[in-house]
């Protein structure tokens, strides 16, 4: 709690914090929500923004509020996936390669050199194109975890490196501790804020990612997602016919998300750095 | 002959054995999409009304197979993918049948480059000298100012970002072209007028494309300069009595360039894959809209084409990078 305190002094925190609040309470509300999303006509089409519908419909006969929330729920859900199993991806290779050093180090980092030169954007395209029919928030969430560790293995790696010509990796060692000890009790308390700050540099990244394929139409158009309501709303042509509402929603929504999730990792960074931090306070 | 052995071979070995595994992946996952380019191209036979009966039809299919290289057990097509690679034959489109891919490429690549590399380069240029100038002059007006845009349109999807150009300067103030590459229907001559045409559609993609550019380099070169600025050699140096422009040239500078010289031969390989959403949203002829016909259209062919020479642009510039580390950064020594 006193770090979340810490943190909230920060103007660009208390900024960032406040568009995840709303978002999250977007997220709850998505579970009242009066309309199912899988349903087209339910309300009346191409209204501008009036009460009962805060956000105006599409033209699909959708309220644009209600589907927010889906969307909202539905790409923080795909991208926390992402972000959780490359995080598991990326401690696990991160860890051994600089812990065991010599050729595991080398195997292991030179599949994450392969991961970081290939370009992997056509290869995730490509994978999306063939799942397209059968597509879920799951699957695509594993898509993107599987494609995007291999950067923060390497900073966890470099991390560890470091660690382990430390005295106190030789106390440890001599003192008769046994490998997992070592990496789960000495280096994961060093460890864990680099992995809370490239977890959401991750997080951003799929959610960029997800955009991505939904506009070029290949991941499953039928689930709501910031992705594939801009999808929706271009494909309709919702900027020429005047329907601002309708695509100013996800737009606005994935600015303000990305300036959030960028505003909370640059500000939790500068935090974890500790000669910003002097900067910082003695600033004040 | 130690600089051969311990530094030249192993990065050599690396740069054949990513080149290998990346053209395996390439070779692997098209076929694992469940479109059939042979049974496409039938359909699109019969469905102009053609009557085939099935001997005609069997035999179609395998001179289709021989000329798509689908011919044979995997390992047989994967062999003659290797040897048509290395002669730098791709073999046929099967979207724009038969035109060669490495024809359809090489009329794509002239305006992937044009646009993709100049709006790299300048940006990268730019955003190194006013982020090292920002890291200076920390406390000035023009700095804040810019960093408050960095910390915006820094972490904007570039779609949005492309998009909302192309609505502002092409729909609300119709100053620049919706989007081509050029007049249709216009011949390229070498003349003024012809330039001037060319970069009148070129802009907005390259607006979009410098923009996104300029403001990443620039806070990577920040944050750089800051932290070498702060090192003990520095101050050292100042103390010491050397002139200012000195550290600046020989200290600073020279430390500061190899993360961003990194980043410029990453993003220049990132060209390929880079292209597809600027050329998408403003309908530039190039690789990018090249590929996005080929994904949809299920053209393997064409797709390994425009992935190998990616792959191969990507890891040479590294290799080269890697190679002409020592001369830019004087920590580095060959070992």
């Amino acid at each position: 709690m006193n770090v979340l305190k810490d943190l909230l002094r920060d103007l660009r925190f208390r900024f960032a914090f406040l568009i995840v609040l709303i978002l999250i309470v977007l997220t709850v509300l998505s579970f009242f929500s009066p309309y199912n999303p899988y349903r087209w006509n339910l309300v009346p089409r191409d209204l501008p923004p009036k009460w009962p519908h805060v956000l105006g419909t599409t033209s699909m006969g959708q309220d644009v509020f209600w589907i927010l929330t889906f969307a909202v729920r539905n790409s923080l859900t795909v991208s926390l996936l992402a972000g959780f199993i490359s995080r598991i991806i990326a401690i696990v290779i991160g860890m051994i390669a600089g812990y065991k050093g010599g050729k595991t180090d080398k195997i292991l980092m030179f599949m994450s050199d392969s991961f970081l030169i290939i370009p992997l954007f056509l290869i995730i395209v490509l994978f999306a194109t063939m799942m397209r029919a059968r597509m879920t928030l799951v699957t695509l969430g594993l898509l993107l975890g599987l494609f995007g560790w291999a950067w923060d293995a390497r900073v966890i790696r470099s991390q560890i490196l470091s660690l382990r010509e430390r005295d106190f990796t030789y106390t440890a060692i001599l003192s008769g501790s046994g490998t997992f000890s070592i990496i789960f009790k000495e280096y994961m308390p060093f460890v864990i804020p680099l992995v809370f700050a490239t977890f959401i540099g991750n997080m951003s990244w799929a959610i960029g990612m997800e955009i991505v394929l939904a506009i070029l139409g290949v991941s499953n158009l039928e689930i709501p997602t910031i992705g594939t309501m801009l999808q929706w709303a271009i494909n309709y042509q919702a900027m020429l016919l005047g329907y601002w509402w309708w695509i100013s929603t996800p737009v606005v929504t994935a600015v303000l998300l990305f300036i959030a999730l960028y505003l909370l990792s640059v500000s939790i960074s500068e935090y974890l750095d500790p000669r910003m931090r002097i900067q910082r306070i003695g600033r004040k | 002959m130690n600089f051969v052995k311990r530094y030249l071979l192993p990065r050599l070995f690396i740069y054949f054995l990513v080149i290998f595994v990346g053209i395996t992946m390439v070779f692997i996952i098209p076929r694992l999409l469940p479109i059939d380019p042979i049974q496409q191209l039938i359909g699109q036979i019969s469905s102009r009304g053609t009557y085939l009966d099935p001997k005609t039809l069997n035999n179609l299919i395998d001179t289709l197979k021989e000329l798509y290289g689908l011919k044979g057990s995997l390992w047989q097509q994967y062999c003659s993918f290797w040897r048509r690679f290395l002669g730098g034959d791709f073999g046929p489109s099967y979207y724009q049948f038969p035109v060669p891919v490495i024809s359809l490429i090489k009329q794509s690549l002239p305006w992937t480059i044009g646009l993709l590399l100049t709006t790299t380069i300048i940006s990268w240029i730019l955003g190194n000298i006013f982020g090292a100038l920002a890291a200076y002059f920390s406390n000035r007006r023009w700095v804040k100012v810019i960093d408050i845009i960095a910390m915006i349109i820094r972490p904007m999807p570039y779609y949005i970002l492309a998009l909302s150009l192309l609505m502002l300067f092409a729909y609300i103030f119709p100053i620049f072209p919706l989007g081509g590459g050029y007049l249709i229907g216009g011949q390229i001559k070498f003349g003024l007028q012809t330039i001037l045409t060319l970069l009148k559609y070129a802009f907005l993609p390259a607006m979009s494309l410098i923009l996104i550019g300029f403001f990443t380099w620039f806070q990577a070169m920040k944050l750089v300069v800051q932290t070498v600025k702060s090192e003990d050699f520095v101050t050292y140096a100042n103390i010491g009595g050397v002139t200012q422009a000195r550290i600046v040239n020989k200290y600073i500078i020279r430390n500061a360039m190899l993360p961003q010289i990194t980043g410029l031969a990453l993003s220049l390989g990132q060209i390929f894959s880079g292209s597809l959403i600027t050329e998408i949203v403003f309908s530039y002829p190039g690789l990018g809209t090249l590929l996005y016909n080929a994904i949809f259209t299920g053209d393997y062919n064409l797709l390994m084409g425009i992935t190998v020479i990616s792959i191969f642009v990507i890891t040479t510039s590294i290799l080269l990078i890697d190679l002409l580390y020592p001369l830019f950064d004087p920590r580095v020594r060959y070992r």
